[in-house]
């Protein structure tokens, strides 16, 4: 590979090798406050090439590969080469962690204490983690949140906040002095942004966390707030999570621990103002 | 000959309550269920060794105080067990 890069985000490990230049230096700026990884060796191997040897210079398309490949990976241009990079990681991530119980989730921390929210994609849970962030909160992550089968623990993957369509106003109005990467506009995702996590975030990404309440944010019409049982988390964080069924008998034990010892609530909401006053009415009810 | 029925044995399988059901893992298969009553009650009463239906069906009358216990109802509960791999059929 022609241009390379290499970063760590919370305990996970990334090289990053590419065809052309602009992704890895997209990357470089936006990540430039994170360290590198331990000891110099990567965790995961992330590859940005040509789907056609003149494809690296006739209106570029950029594949995805690395250590994991999903066959039918299609090609971006390479204007959403950032776009690739990013989903680039979190395939690897999703298809090849094997140390943690990966759940689809975005998790904030506050008083040594994580908040995990999960949902479908669109319920506005980046958008939620990254207000909070603005708002006091550690951000631990906006896509994966990491369990650690032994500990119980949730360690921080605090990649860059990726924030789509109607998100990327609305942190742009909340977090001023961010620092944003390009806009992505007419991705097959829609318009996408991407928010750097600030400052506080990154300094404490190896700092884990005890999961102290699961959401499952719903963006709707109603403001309303339900109780969920131990046994429809059970079923829903094996669905939102990557990697259940390949840790095994270590999945079980850390998510029934999960599920049976974290409180767990179903809020809807009509707007991101009354969701944050939810967020923060349930959190002081702990 | 009257069909008898048999659970994995006690430590192939790990059984979490985690309210109304039960969360299991069966360690042959890999495989995660979730178990509603009497499938628990079941699993539980067949570990010890191997039952017809009917024995099966006085010994979980006996232990859970069953008044309105059903034939019927077992057997279609156990054809279920047998299904997942938990119970094997001889």
């Amino acid at each position: 590979m022609m241009h390379d890069f290499a970063v760590r985000i919370g305990p996970v490990g990334f090289r990053v090798g590419s065809d052309w230049r602009a992704p890895v230096a997209a990357l470089a700026d936006l990540y430039r406050d994170y360290p590198a990884p331990q000891d110099g060796i990567a965790d995961f191997t992330v590859r940005l090439f040509a789907d056609r040897p003149w494809r690296r210079f006739i209106r570029p398309r950029v594949m995805i590969g690395g250590d994991y490949v999903l066959p039918e990976a299609a090609p971006l241009s390479l204007r959403h080469g950032l776009l690739a990079a990013e989903m680039a990681m979190n395939l690897q991530m999703a298809l090849g962690q094997r140390r943690f119980l990966l759940l689809h989730a975005a998790t904030v921390e506050r008083d040594g204490r994580a908040l995990v929210m999960t949902g479908e994609s669109g319920a506005g849970k980046s958008t939620l983690a990254a207000l909070l962030m603005t708002r006091g909160w550690r951000l631990m992550g906006d896509e994966f949140a990491l369990l650690d089968p032994e500990s119980g623990m949730v360690y921080a993957f605090p990649r860059l906040i990726s924030l789509k369509n109607r998100a990327i106003d609305v942190m742009a109005a909340a977090a001023p002095g961010g620092r944003f990467g390009p806009l992505l506009a007419d991705t097959p995702k829609g318009a996408i942004r991407h928010l750097v996590p600030d400052a506080r975030s990154i300094a404490a990404m190896e700092t884990p966390a005890r999961p102290a309440l699961i959401l499952f944010p719903t963006f709707g019409h109603d403001d309303a707030a339900r109780e969920v049982s131990p046994s429809e988390v059970f079923v829903r964080l094996t669905q939102a999570s990557t990697n259940y069924v390949s840790l095994a008998e270590r999945g079980f034990t850390a998510l029934t621990r999960l599920v049976t010892t974290v409180p767990a609530r179903a809020i809807d909401y009509p707007d991101t103002e009354r969701a944050i006053a939810r967020v923060e009415a349930l959190w002081a009810a702990l | 000959m009257t069909s008898r029925y048999r659970a994995a044995p006690p430590g192939a399988i790990v059984a979490v309550r985690l309210d109304m059901l039960t969360a299991l893992y069966h360690r042959a298969s890999g495989q995660t269920h979730l178990l509603a009553s009497p499938a628990p009650e079941i699993l539980d009463a067949l570990a010890d060794g191997p039952l017809t239906a009917d024995t099966l069906l006085d010994r979980l009358r006996a232990a859970y105080d069953l008044i309105d216990a059903d034939a019927g109802a077992l057997a279609a509960r156990l054809e279920e067990l047998v299904d997942t791999g938990l119970v094997e059929r001889r």
